[in-house]
């Protein structure tokens, strides 16, 4: 979308052009999933009669999806209780190099609602290619002529400033799935608003905290430069102290070796990258092919599973600050990571388990409210008592809406089974863990 | 001063890896009059293809030349497809139809190959570094890319000056009329520009996809710094492309480094990186309006048309 800086003449033309071009809309109704009749183990009635064999443990998540397939059809023949429809518009990012992040918290999202099986969304998705102003318009879009009951999905916090004042004035909820911008989070809070990931601040204060206990000095600190790498630096800078230097580059840069020669002038101890996506592939790339030896830090950002696999050996050994990680042994993690495994045949990335628990915490919220997502005050109360079981284990929501939860080390090893790199945690850096904001937030 | 050399190497291999993107661009603007901004598009398929011979041979060489040819292919179909109804129409309508093929590309080489950011490894000669000045290694694959860059505009140099088709091409640029009517078979002429274009393109692709990621809209940005590039160099001229993309790979680079730096006098250096990054990557753009104010045709375009 960056093509209409240069030909000013034809902006204009370009610009209209491309929003409509890029508005392909996809109702996805993932309800009737790609049913997969494959059920090697414990098998014993394949076909109509799945819907009576209701067991809900571990391995039901697999029996669910065919179930949840039929639910459509019959549905007056559902036993459970509570049950709906629920209109979900979700604006993310599905191009650029950062598409696989939008991807993760759109099948995040889709797989909780499948294994819950209970109610059926009709989840709007939207791609806004990182661009703010293509996001406004979505935006409007989704809560004019969709209306859609609450909305979800931004990926980058230069969008979700640009969108959600118009989302949550507009009396809609939002649940952010991933950015944490702050000033969302302080003074510009706001009781519509959800934030289900992290503060953009914390992540980086975690790892900031844990290369300042390591004892390091002199550090450089680098970011793409908009509000979540400023927020980044912030937050690093608070937990660590004053970088030696700050080094912004553009949003969506791909190379990197005029940064990596400042980080080479500045000679510092360690370095904190705070680059998402296909930013963070080709920053450590040519970071190891630089010949740099200076030890690397970030956040769970710049390492996520498809990120250090696409790096590969380079990034074995690197450690990072996350609030969750794929081996951790709680059971809401375990249904999780089995059941994305089964269905997208990868492991999942932080953005995907994102997702899938802003996408339990609405039903938590579904639930306490009989099914109905049109009472907004009574949703929102429900929100905001976080009655689910998150991924990540203890989760509870501060006075701003957002988390109040434990950071960790994580380290990337080779996966013995599969061969491919992943992250396991070895300690915990901050428990119970708040953003620096709430107290400016007046709810 | 360790820095200074660094950097400027730096721009040099951005200016080079420009280079091979703007001199095909600038040859089919000044040759069949086109505005190909599906150019960038050449580049992403380019290191796509790449990286998918890549990963499956693990040889470097194969994935350079499957990538170009894929390229130069792409090219070929383009032209003959859909560029070809073009040539009388005008700029806007031109500017559509390749901005589509923009959008539909991005969206292909996502089906294709899903929307993971992959990689081309750098052949095994060049996964090192050098030093090139006291205390300072530089990784052996930019120094290739620089070479690359040369050999790519010394082919282009031979091509359009000591070749009959380079005659043919240089007289397009200036009298398509009159070669058409001396019985030149211009539309083949134009195919082969065209091809030649969309194959430096792809080697250009797969040339620099060894530093970056992979990925959908990849070449986009190299599209829009190309067309600055072309434009400040004057439209059509061979050698406007190459002072116009070492001038700008060079600036960019400089400004990049030193502006926060010249910030700092004056504004706290939280803000400072910020606002010096952001002045930053706007400076190739004044460069450009000088030029233009200074030179309409820039530095080395044809005095009118």
């Amino acid at each position: 979308m960056v093509l209409f800086a240069v030909l000013a003449a034809f902006s204009l033309f370009a610009a209209a052009c491309g929003d409509d071009d890029d508005a392909s809309e996809t109702t996805a109704t993932p309800a009737p999933a790609p049913a997969q009749d494959s059920e090697p183990d414990t098998g014993t009635d394949p076909d109509d009669g799945a819907e009576s064999s209701a067991d809900p443990e571990t391995g039901g998540a697999t029996e669910d999806s065919p179930a949840a397939g039929d639910e459509v059809e019959d549905e007056a023949s559902e036993p459970e209780e509570v049950g709906g429809e629920v209109k979900v518009g979700m604006i993310t990012t599905l191009s650029t190099g950062a598409a696989y992040l939008g991807e993760g918290i759109r099948d995040g999202f889709s797989l909780a609602f499948e294994l819950d099986g209970r109610y059926e969304l009709d989840l709007v998705v939207e791609d806004d290619g990182r661009d703010p102003a293509l996001a406004q318009q979505l935006a409007d879009r989704m809560l004019s002529r969709d209306e859609v009951d609450v909305m979800t999905g931004i990926v980058f916090s230069n969008v979700a400033g640009a969108v959600v004042p118009q989302v949550v004035n507009s009396g809609t909820i939002y649940i952010s799935a991933n950015a944490g911008p702050s000033p969302f989070a302080g003074a510009q809070c706001h009781e519509n608003y959800f934030v289900v990931s992290w503060q953009n601040d914390n992540m980086a204060e975690a790892i900031g905290y844990y290369m300042s206990e390591q004892g390091f000095e002199n550090v450089v600190a680098l970011a793409p430069n908009y509000q979540a790498g400023q927020d980044m630096v912030t937050g690093f800078k608070r937990f660590f102290g004053d970088a030696d230097e700050e080094i912004y580059t553009e949003l969506g840069a791909s190379d990197y070796a005029g940064a990596i020669a400042e980080i080479r002038d500045a000679d510092p101890d360690a370095v904190f990258f705070f680059y998402p996506g296909g930013m963070g592939i080709a920053f450590v790339q040519q970071y190891v092919a630089s010949g740099l030896e200076i030890p690397i830090y970030g956040p769970v950002a710049s390492f996520d599973e498809n990120l250090i696999n696409a790096i590969g050996d380079a990034a074995l050994g690197l450690n990072n600050s996350s609030f969750w990680s794929v081996d951790m042994e709680n059971e809401a993690n375990q249904v999780f990571v089995n059941a994305y495994r089964e269905k997208f045949g990868a492991t999942p990335t932080s953005y995907a388990a994102q997702g899938y628990d802003a996408a339990r915490l609405l039903i938590s919220a579904l639930d306490a409210n009989g099914g109905d997502p049109s009472d907004t005050a009574a949703i929102r109360a429900a929100l905001k008592e976080a009655d689910f079981d998150s991924v990540r284990g203890d989760f509870r929501f501060n006075s701003n809406n957002h988390p109040i939860q434990a950071w960790y080390l994580r380290e990337v090893v080779q996966d013995p089974a599969s061969g491919n790199l992943t992250n396991v945690i070895v300690d915990t850096i901050l428990e119970d863990h708040a953003d620096a904001y709430a107290s400016d937030c007046s709810q | 001063m360790s820095l200074f050399v660094e950097q400027t190497l730096n721009g040099f291999q951005l200016g080079f890896t420009l280079l091979m993107v703007s001199a095909g661009l600038t040859l089919i603007f000044g040759i069949m009059n086109i505005i190909n901004l599906a150019h960038g598009s050449l580049f992403m398929v380019g290191a796509f293809v790449a990286a998918d011979a890549g990963a499956r041979t693990g040889n470097y060489a194969v994935a350079l030349l499957a990538g170009t040819a894929a390229a130069a292919a792409a090219g070929l179909v383009l032209e003959f497809g859909l560029i070809r109804r073009l040539y009388h129409r005008d700029h806007l309508d031109q500017v559509l139809v390749t901005f589509a093929i923009v959008l539909i590309s991005n969206e292909a080489v996502q089906m294709i190959w899903g929307t993971r950011p992959s990689s081309v490894s750098a052949p095994s000669f060049s996964d090192r570094t050098v030093t090139v000045f006291p205390g300072l290694p530089y990784p052996v694959y930019r120094l290739a890319i620089i070479a690359a860059g040369i050999a790519a505009i010394v082919f282009l140099h031979l091509l359009v000056n000591r070749t009959r088709v380079g005659s043919l091409i240089r007289a397009g640029t200036t009298h398509r009329e009159l070669l058409g009517a001396f019985g030149v078979n211009v539309k083949l002429l134009f195919t082969l520009v065209f091809a030649i274009g969309a194959g430096l393109a792809g080697f250009a692709g797969v040339v620099a996809s060894p530093l970056l990621s992979v990925e959908s809209g990849m070449g986009d940005h190299y599209l829009i710094l190309s067309f600055v590039v072309i434009v400040v160099g004057g439209i059509g001229s061979l050698k406007g492309a190459v002072y116009g993309s070492l001038l700008l790979g060079l600036v960019d680079t400089w400004a990049r480094t030193y502006l926060p730096d010249l910030f700092e006098g004056f504004l706290d250096a939280s803000t400072a990186s910020t606002v010096g990054a952001s002045v930053a990557s706007a400076s190739i753009y004044l460069i450009m309006v000088v030029v233009l104010l200074a030179r309409p045709n820039g530095l080395f375009g044809l005095s009118d048309d």
